[in-house]
């Protein structure tokens, strides 16, 4: 296993649809045990890396490994060794908990007997056994996601790949869904999961921030909303668009003003640009405080630097 | 094979429990068997047909009174004259008129030709044409001669004579029910296949099978293994129902109709994976299968339409559509008890390779 390296390797993945590079280039890796977190706006890459990574998708350029299987040739070995939940997770409405499970056992090519032994162990931690004989469509949102992880789980994989999985699930359910995640990568499981929710990110060891097909930044939370040496001014207030909209057409140069949704983040370095910022919304009914950037605001002020770096 | 296996049961689970699809599959068959075989009724009985003798001779008379018996008309009235004609057709007291010249009996003894005009109310154009095949056949009746007098034979003798085979009835039933099974088979069948596959890419579920080790092949047989199986019972439900009901009769090999039945079934299947392989939708799914099988089938095959009088260029588009095959094949099997064909059948088979291998080619274990 060793000679093999990390669960999960990917080097210089490049894929496009037509013109728009989906991914320019990105490269990471899941050792045993770890739960990497891909984090990015839509569009940013996220689905197009793990479909790649379980076979469905073959790259234009770059290497993706699992369990030192190549995802493009070998993608029979690789789905043994793989579990991947796709972003809408999805189960057959109309076939019971037991049939889901039974399915994508066969499908997997589970034994009889070893089926029944893993069925009783998910049904264990998932807290699906009552529901056994229930139809999937009639469970809830939180219950429908660990029967999807179950399913993916049902022939023991050692790397799992998530697309959002708590995306529309109930806040109650994320937390025990985390519970299960941080459970199974102590048993030794590499995984990779993908949120939208920057306030998810504390959760991993890792995480890696994806935008425009590349990996802007990498390391733990805490070093991630460290790594930006720019300091953010937070604009909040009536006049919130106003000055937005101000710092936008007439603000002063080097500075980016970004709206997030209620708030406006201005990204700067210097104490000079921070005052140029305060004269030019003087008269504007704003607040304006220095913020320490946390991961949402690392992202947004790294997605700022891309951006005007290219424009 | 445990993998097709598998989902085979997953899919036939999908049919029991999905009430919409089961009616389709079940119910729709023998509504539009009942609905085709009574409705669409080619045959006539008491056509009510006006007469006009202006000949009014004992040769005429005699005409006219054999029409009658013949059975298969209706005495809608006797015309006095041609004037009368029209307003009787417009207000639907007849559908055709025989009117016998005042010429009929002289010609009959100078040419020994009688003629006689038949007038057809063309504003239903099949009705129409049948209409006058009728009359046709019923005055060839009555021109025929009642005993063995030579005599008879000699007075009235006939321009043209028909003899109907097969179907001497005339019950378009035993046209239509063959019919129906043609259309049954290749809607059932890559409708449901179609609107199966296309139901898994659209919920999603298909990305979750690919990423199991199943392979394409599993997951085309185990698909459309139970449709394979609805569609068959289709297939027997409606000839069945057709024998019990319409009382069609079947002359031919069971067996023989069993098997091409298969091949037929093939065709329609590969056809559903094909339209689903290229649909993302299960509604472009469904209006793909329909559009594909539905009409073509309907007009194209020689189902109510005869090919025969089609333009030479919806024959070549004819030559196409499976049912056109199916159809001799079936016809023949159950109304002529032949069992060899090795055109049709050869055709078939070369359809279900074609469209087969097109599909499996399309269908990709990868998402692109």
């Amino acid at each position: 296993m060793s000679a093999r390296g990390a669960p999960i390797r990917v080097e210089g993945l490049r894929k496009s649809y037509g013109e728009m590079p989906a991914l320019d280039g990105v490269s990471l890796e899941v050792g045993k045990g770890e739960m990497i977190g891909l984090i990015g706006p839509d569009g940013a890459g996220k689905t197009t890396l793990m479909r790649i990574l379980c076979g469905l998708l073959v790259p234009e350029g770059g290497s993706a490994k699992v369990m030192g299987f190549d995802c493009a040739r070998e993608e029979r070995r690789v789905k043994e060794h793989l579990g991947y939940m796709p972003q809408r997770f999805s189960l057959y409405p109309d076939l019971t908990v037991a049939e889901n499970i039974r399915f994508f056992a066969d499908l997997f090519g589970v034994g009889a007997a070893e089926r029944k032994t893993r069925e009783e162990r998910l049904m264990e931690f998932s807290g699906l056994g009552p529901f056994r004989k229930r139809r999937a469509g009639h469970l809830s949102g939180g219950m429908k996601q660990k029967l999807a992880l179950s399913c993916t789980l049902i022939h023991t994989p050692e790397v799992l790949v998530l697309d959002e999985p708590t995306t529309g699930v109930d806040v109650v359910s994320r937390a025990e869904f985390w519970e299960i995640l941080d459970g199974l990568a102590r048993e030794g499981i590499a995984l990779l999961v993908s949120t939208p929710y920057m306030d998810e990110a504390a959760r991993f060891s890792r995480i890696v921030l994806l935008h425009r097909g590349r990996v802007i930044a990498e390391g733990s939370p805490a070093e991630v909303a460290r790594g930006s040496r720019r300091k953010l001014l937070q604009i909040r207030g009536p006049d919130t668009v106003r000055a937005w909209r101000l710092l936008r057409e007439e603000g002063p140069r080097g500075i980016e003003a970004l709206r997030f949704g209620d708030r406006v983040h201005v990204a700067h370095e210097t104490d000079e640009e921070d005052s140029s910022v305060r004269r030019a919304l003087a008269g504007l009914d704003v607040s304006i405080v220095c913020v320490s950037p946390g991961i949402e605001d690392a992202f947004i002020a790294l997605m700022g630097g891309k951006e005007t770096g290219t424009a | 094979m445990r993998r097709m296996l598998s989902i085979a049961r997953k899919e036939s689970n999908h049919i029991l429990r999905d009430p919409r699809s089961l009616a389709v599959a079940i119910v729709m068959p023998i509504a539009m068997l009942l609905l085709y075989g009574y409705g669409i009724s080619t045959e006539l009985r008491d056509l009510p047909v006006g007469i006009l003798d202006e000949d009014r001779s004992p040769a005429s008379r005699d005409l006219v009174e054999r029409m009658i018996s013949s059975g298969f008309i209706m005495d809608a009235g006797r015309l006095d004259s041609r004037d009368a004609i029209e307003p009787g057709f417009r207000k639907g007291r007849w559908r055709a008129v025989v009117a016998i010249g005042a010429g009929f009996s002289e010609s009959l003894i100078r040419e020994s030709v009688g003629r006689v005009q038949v007038l057809i109310d063309g504003s239903d154009a099949t009705t129409a044409a049948t209409v006058d095949n009728y009359l046709k056949a019923v005055l060839a009746l009555a021109g025929a001669p009642p005993g063995e007098s030579g005599e008879n034979l000699e007075n009235l003798p006939l321009a043209g004579r028909a003899r109907i085979l097969f179907n001497p009835e005339l019950e378009s039933a035993n046209f239509i029910v063959p019919g129906l099974a043609a259309i049954i088979l290749v809607m059932i069948g890559a409708l449901l296949t179609s609107i199966a596959v296309a139901r898994e890419r659209e919920t999603g579920t298909m990305e979750q099978i690919l990423t199991t080790p199943v392979g394409p092949r599993e997951i085309i047989v185990g698909k459309v293994l139970p449709y394979l199986v609805i569609a068959y019972l289709d297939a027997a439900l409606v000839v069945g129902a057709g024998r019990i009901v319409f009382g069609v009769p079947m002359n031919g090999s069971w067996i023989a109709l069993a098997a091409y039945s298969l091949l037929y079934l093939l065709v329609a299947l590969s056809l559903g994976l094909l339209i689903s392989s290229l649909a993302r939708t299960q509604r472009v799914a469904m209006m793909a299968a329909l559009t594909a099988t539905l009409l073509p089938t309907l007009l194209l095959s020689g189902f109510v339409f005869p090919r025969s009088s089609m333009p030479v260029p919806l024959q070549w588009l004819g030559q196409i559509v499976p049912a056109t095959y199916y159809l001799t094949v079936i016809r023949g099997i159950m109304l002529k008890g032949e069992a060899w064909f090795p055109v049709e059948g050869g055709v078939l088979a070369g359809m279900a390779v074609l469209i087969l291998g097109a599909a499996a080619a399309r269908f990709r274990t990868r998402l692109e």
